[in-house]
């Protein structure tokens, strides 16, 4: 494969498997963790998602990009039961999810996170990853009065909880309020709280909006090492140089639709991509992705998201 | 002197009792889940009419008329909760609203031979009274009659047995889940967690404490009446919560010992203040028939002072529940 030499600075043997896949939308994948099909979602007379066929790839990162208002987020929502879509099927790990409540499909082993950050400002931050953990003896209405059924539990959990938070460099601040946070560290938080679930899909919208650059890289780091431990990841992103750093396979949507898909370094030169990002202004001689959006100065990025520090 | 005898009086009285138990109740939905439970009246006349018509009407054994009002708290938070919980908190409000006017009005009119309209039921604490460990040559002791001072000694007990189980219950990973979903339950549900049936489990138990109030309350009076089960038993229940200080264990318990305190001693000093000869509020403003009713105004005016000025009530923390909390 004489793509992959340039393609990731960390070659993953999972992202090998996606190199017999065509580039093209709806490619079928070796190995889907999910697959979508004939999904759609209207907001009054506005087509929000209308995705024929989608497969994602288990163990490696896909990134989801396409313009604000293209549906990301609104398929996200579905796919993972806080909407319900007008049409459609998907499975994840060949089980149905057609009408799956939220926290079955969690339970499940498929964990999102929001694009405007949940975290709960009222409980410290240690809280917040604590309430992530699964299978808890006292969140039991019957054990619950009765700690000794549940504070060993409840240690374990704790520990976890803390390895993780240093791993998002939260360590420091893990008895204040969540509400103290920055927009950045709130999305730190957030993801380390969805990997307290320990899904095996991890669905990140937006993660990096708001963090500051430093924190970035490292975090790209901690992002691929999920890979490598055999967790699979789904993310938002806009910013183009971490969509190409850590990325084995990108799709993109626009208007609702699903219009390429193809490993990082052909979808940036993506004429159909550039289009979509471009819309009508489309006299400039454009040939990659990153030049689109600083010719608009990174305007979509202003619009979109929410706590930005 | 008098003043302060008659407010404590009143302050840890049957009936001020049967309102503590609702506020706490009333604690778990609003304090720790958020849920807006407007009918805490409802939970406690079924607790109370159940427990009642048990036994004046079909003569169960005392224990097991107790488990029939827990049994139709249970039952009314179901019915209730069903189809609320999984809309957005207001539908809760109006339906706990609507559903306890209801009751009032079906106790009040309907099923005379059980429920005997306005005149209530009565004719059930024999039981209760036999029980009685106080000795017999005792009738009263300070202001209370020996009926008063046996009903007291459950209930209070009975309050403190509640605040032990629920401090345990809210410093459990359970509690966690409900303080959170007060916050943000869609966060709450994407970590897994079955957000619907947390609610219910809340209204559940706020509505069997409710019920023991009115089991409290019913003994207390030795009868059950319709009328004492209006809206503004829930609206004074909340007045209470709020003033002590909501998503604390005491607080409701301290709001209502504080409020029924407060009421009675700004009702005696506004009748000594308007009576004798030469009384200082001159009857053209105030007779000593009206004070009763503006003492409820004094009242509201210091809650509004109190909401301004410290919303979170007495003991509450400000950080973690204020009421414009978002
Ligand atoms: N709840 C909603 N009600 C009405 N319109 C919505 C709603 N959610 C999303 N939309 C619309 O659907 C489209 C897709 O939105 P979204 O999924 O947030 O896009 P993205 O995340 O890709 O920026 C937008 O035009 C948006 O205005
Ligand atoms: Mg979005």
């Amino acid at each position: 494969m004489p793509a992959e030499s340039d393609m990731t600075a960390t070659p993953s043997r999972a992202a090998a498997a996606l190199a017999d896949v065509p580039r093209e939308p709806g490619a079928p994948k070796p190995d889907p963790i999910v697959i979508a099909d004939n999904i759609t979602r209207t907001f009054g007379g506005l087509r929000a998602v209308s995705v024929d066929h989608l497969e994602i790839q288990r163990g490696v990162i896909t990134a989801l990009i396409g313009p604000n208002g293209a549906g990301k987020t609104t398929f996200f929502n579905l796919l993972t039961g806080f909407d319900e879509p007008d049409t459609g099927d998907w499975s994840f790990n060949g089980t149905s999810l057609n009408k799956v409540a939220p926290h079955k499909v969690a339970r499940m082993g498929m964990v999102r996170t929001f694009q405007l950050t949940k975290v709960l400002s009222k409980l410290t931050v240690l809280e917040n990853m604590r309430l992530g953990a699964t299978g808890q003896r006292g969140e039991g209405f019957l054990a619950a009065p009765f700690r000794a059924l549940w504070s060993g539990q409840e240690s374990a959990n704790t520990t976890r909880a803390r390895e993780l938070l240093a791993r998002f460099k939260l360590d420091a601040k893990e008895s204040d309020f969540a509400g103290s946070l920055s927009g950045g560290q709130r999305k730190l938080l957030e993801m380390a709280r969805a990997l307290m679930v320990s899904p095996e899909l991890v669905m990140l919208d937006e993660p990096m909006a708001g963090v500051n650059p430093a924190l970035k890289q490292s975090l790209l780091g901690h992002v691929k090492s999920l890979r490598e431990d055999g967790m699979t990841v789904l993310f938002v992103e806009h910013d183009m140089d971490m969509v190409r750093d850590i990325s084995d396979w990108v799709v993109v949507m626009a208007q609702g639709k699903v219009i390429a898909e193809g490993p990082p370094d052909s979808i940036m030169s993506d004429q159909r991509v550039i289009d979509a990002y471009l819309g009508a202004h489309h006299d400039t001689d454009i040939t990659q992705l990153e030049d689109v959006l600083e010719a608009e100065g990174h305007q979509a990025l202003e619009e979109d998201g929410d706590n930005r520090e | 002197m008098e003043i302060l005898q008659g407010a404590f009086h009143d302050a840890i009285s049957p009936f001020a009792l049967s309102y503590v138990l609702a506020a706490i109740g009333l604690n778990i939905h609003f304090g720790y889940t958020g849920l807006l439970n407007f009918g805490q009246a409802g939970f406690v006349a079924v607790g109370a009419y159940a427990m009642a018509v048990g036994i004046a009407s079909f003569d169960i054994p005392f224990v097991l008329a107790l488990l029939l009002g827990i049994l139709a708290a249970v039952i009314l938070a179901l019915i209730l909760g069903i189809p609320t919980l999984k809309l957005r908190g207001d539908y809760l409000a109006i339906v706990t609203l609507a559903a306890a006017e209801v009751l009032r009005l079906i106790f009040s009119t309907s099923f005379k031979d059980y429920f005997h309209a306005r005149d209530g039921v009565s004719g059930f604490t024999a039981t209760f009274r036999s029980l009685n460990p106080y000795p017999d040559t005792m009738t009263s002791f300070a202001t209370f009659s020996r009926n008063d001072l046996w009903v007291m000694t459950v209930g209070w007990i009975l309050v403190a047995l509640v605040c032990v189980y629920l401090w345990l219950l809210m410093r459990s990973p359970w509690g966690r889940v409900l303080r959170s979903i007060r916050e943000d339950e869609e966060a709450v549900r994407s970590l897994g967690k079955n957000v619907y049936w947390y609610k219910m489990q809340a209204l559940i138990l706020g509505g069997v404490i409710g019920a023991f109030g009115g089991f409290i309350g019913a003994l207390g009076l030795a009868s059950v009446q319709p009328d004492s089960f209006n809206a503004d038993f829930t609206f004074i229940a909340f007045t209470m919560l709020i003033l002590g200080g909501a998503a604390r264990i005491l607080g409701p318990v301290v709001g209502a010992v504080l409020f029924w305190g407060a009421l009675s001693a700004i009702g005696s000093l506004l009748v000594q203040l308007a009576s004798g000869d030469n009384p200082i509020i001159p009857p053209s403003m105030m007779s000593t028939d009206q004070a009763s009713n503006v003492r409820f105004m004094v009242v509201g005016l210091v809650l509004m002072l109190l909401m301004i000025y410290r919303p979170q009530g007495l003991f509450g923390d400000r950080k973690e529940i204020a009421l414009d909390a978002r």
